[in-house]
């Protein structure tokens, strides 16, 4: 039986990609910081499952720990799946540089981090596969959030690189954008019913995706065009624009 | 902020709108003094979950405990039914009672006392409930059964989300040896005929009605009856089906991915909706094996069906009159509707068992819900149906209400009052649990 190995596993991706990997039949190992929250998750991923599912706290800020955690893991991962993220305040951004380094740090440096960690370990064994969630605020940057998208930008630039190096070891990595999703980091917000995705269609996209074995993933498919596009408008006119 | 709604698009509010995990978000949440109002799934149809100050529920959805000896289940109140469905049909067990969406929210089914196809047997989805927590204004957590804290459960039970936030929710599930139903279809001529057929059906565990609310004259109120029972494995037909009895199929999924225009519904494209949908049922008795997706839930095979109203979004009229009232009360009513030429494709008739509750909608009798698209002809028609079927001794269902006025309220619920005093009580204190709705119809300030 495989493992999957979900970092963030209490953000609300994670716990709908939990719920489709268990009760697919896969052994899960759940990490994160809250460890109430994380026992919660867990429990109810046993009852809905019936599913081998282990808890370990895990800090995405917590650099120098992340060697031992990986170590110390009971079941060793077959797919690692990294879901934490942060989005952080752009006004608050803009203007203190702790809420800058937390954005990059999160997003960028911790899922460096610790994905190098498992990058090392898949090479040696020749297989596994990573996954880990970017957006698609990193395709290029935008008046409303371009320090939380320079953070993903770079992930998505390090997911793609680790795909190049380890696609000759047998490693496979898989970069997930979830354009709009309704989480709890846009609880408040308007956004455009159609465009938007539930966690539930994440975790599907997710499924389908590692199955098919992707490079990269657009939650829902039209982003892919969106952002296609976006990309391509000529910065004599996107810097005019109120995106 | 942002903009939502219910299920009706009508009306559409900006509202700050937050979620919580865990009951300790919720608690400091309610630290805010000011009116709030949890939200499930949003499939109330008019404002019952709305105001300006929005809880949602969606995330504080674990399952705590289930034992599959009794099929006791726990679990927290922002669990789907659709998700019990998911995860406990494989396993052998089904819903006590579940309405015509599985797309609502555990603390929702409670909060608006939900009725399905099997009141007439089974009651409403609160008398199942063997125990539950609920969180009150100041974020003390009470625990409360039919013999524990008896007067909060029983405010609580389709009190409408004023009492407190439920928290999570203990219930029994019945056991079932598929995932089918073995299903009966009647087609009927008129009003008399259908309600006949009704008196006939009392020993089949789910039956309702589709009703054609446009035709007038003698076809007035034809329907087509669709009564089941859960399939065994001798009912199965299907060899595949046979050998795994428990796996649903996986239906076609569609999607209305935007709002159609206004005049995709009008009186003449329904006219023919319900032409085709009757002539097409052949003539007579049929029996079918179907699953239990088909059976229970059809509409929730088109996602986000609401918006086939278009931007101007729809309300639904579902009234329940006593059996006292007679055929007459409905022939009477049905009458008005269908004279208006005002209502929608999407009808259902039911008959109503006994139901006890303080606040609850079911009463022994006959319910018939409708859809209309918003229009003022609608809504001065609406005024008009309120008197009639007050004078017949029933009411509206609160959970489908999005218009009704606090005088028709108070006339045809008769523990409107005490309700009424209990929530004031109970919202003693900077937080009050208030909507759109416990405001119009005069329940809270």
């Amino acid at each position: 039986m495989k493992n999957v190995l979900i970092l963030g596993a209490t953000s609300d991706m994670a716990q709908a990609i939990g719920r489709k990997y268990a009760t697919a039949g896969y052994s899960l190992t759940l990490a994160a910081r809250n460890a109430e929250m994380l026992e919660a998750v867990a429990g109810d991923l046993a009852v809905r499952s019936g599913a081998d599912i282990q808890s370990v706290p895990f800090d995405a800020l917590d650099f120098s720990g992340h060697q031992n955690f990986y170590d110390t893991l009971e079941n060793k991962p077959d797919i690692v799946m990294a879901c934490f993220g942060y989005m952080g305040d752009q006004d608050e951004a803009r203007v203190s540089l702790d809420e800058v380094r937390k954005t990059i740090d999160i997003n960028f440096t911790g899922m460096v981090s610790i994905l190098n960690i498992a990058a090392a370990d898949f090479e040696q064994q020749g297989e596994g596969s990573i996954v880990a969630i970017s957006s698609v605020a990193g395709d290029r940057g935008r008046q409303s959030n371009y320090i939380y998208g320079s953070a993903k930008a770079g992930l998505t630039a390090y997911l793609s690189g680790l795909r190049n190096r380890l696609a000759k070891k047998g490693v496979h990595v898989m970069t997930v954008k979830p354009g709009f999703a309704r989480t709890k980091m846009t609880e408040n917000l308007d956004l455009p019913g159609v465009l938007t995705a539930s966690p539930e269609q994440i975790a599907d996209a997710i499924y389908k995706g590692l199955e098919k074995k992707r490079n990269t993933v657009y939650v829902l498919w039209m982003w892919r065009c969106i952002m296609l596009i976006i990309r391509h408008i000529p910065e004599f006119i996107y810097k005019k624009m109120s995106l | 902020m942002r903009r939502i709604s219910d299920w009706g698009n009508f009306p559409v509010i900006e509202a700050d709108v937050s979620g919580f995990e865990s009951t300790e978000q919720l608690r400091k949440k309610l630290e805010i003094p000011g009116e709030v109002i949890a939200y499930g799934n949003g499939r109330s149809y008019g404002d019952s979950s709305l105001q300006e100050r929005i809880l949602l529920t969606r995330r504080f959805n674990k399952f705590l405990s289930f034992d599959d000896k009794t099929g006791e289940l726990c679990c927290q109140a922002g669990v789907l039914l659709a998700e019990i469905l998911a995860v406990f049909v494989p396993r052998g067990w089904f819903l006590p009672v579940t309405p015509g969406t599985k797309f609502v929210t555990i603390g929702g089914a409670i909060a608006a006392d939900v009725h399905g196809k099997n009141h007439h047997v089974d009651g409403s989805f609160g008398q199942h409930i063997l125990s539950m927590d609920v969180m009150r204004n100041d974020g003390t957590v009470v625990t409360c059964s039919p013999t524990e804290n008896a007067d909060f459960f029983n405010i609580t039970v389709g009190g409408m989300g004023l009492s407190g936030i439920i928290l999570n929710a203990t219930f029994k599930l019945k056991p079932i040896e598929t995932a089918y139903i073995r299903k009966e279809t009647v087609r009927t001529n008129n009003l008399n005929e259908i309600m006949d057929c009704f008196e006939a059906s009392d020993n089949w565990t789910y039956s309702m009605a589709w009703i054609d609310c446009l035709t007038k004259g003698d076809a007035m109120g034809r329907s087509i009856m669709m009564r089941g029972e859960h399939a065994s494995t001798d009912d199965l037909l299907n060899q595949a089906h046979k050998e795994t009895p428990l796996k649903a199929k996986k239906g076609i999924a569609l999607g209305v991915p935007f709002n159609f225009p206004n005049f995709v519904l009008n009186p003449l494209s329904m006219k023919a909706f319900n032409f085709a949908y009757y002539n097409k049922c052949p003539a007579g008795i049929h029996q079918a094996i179907v699953d239990y997706n088909s059976f229970f839930y059809p509409l929730d095979a088109i996602s986000d069906w609401n918006r086939i109203y278009g931007k101007r979004g729809f309300t639904q009229y579902q009234f329940v009159i006593p059996k006292e009232a007679g055929r007459e009360g409905m022939n009477k009513i049905l009458k008005k509707i269908t004279d208006s030429g005002l209502g929608s494709f999407l009808a259902v008739l039911k008959k109503f068992g006994k139901q006890q509750g303080f606040i609850s909608f079911p009463m022994a009798g006959y319910t018939l819900a409708l859809d209309f698209p918003i229009t003022l002809k609608a809504m001065e028609l609406f005024k008009e149906l309120d008197a009639m079927v007050a004078d017949y001794g029933g009411r509206l269902y609160l959970a489908k209400d999005s218009r009704m006025n606090a005088e028709m309220f108070g006339r045809t619920y008769p523990n409107a009052d005490e309700f009424r005093q209990a929530i004031a009580m109970l919202n003693e204190g900077e937080t009050k649990f208030a909507s759109l709705q416990s405001r119009r119809i005069g329940i809270t300030a």
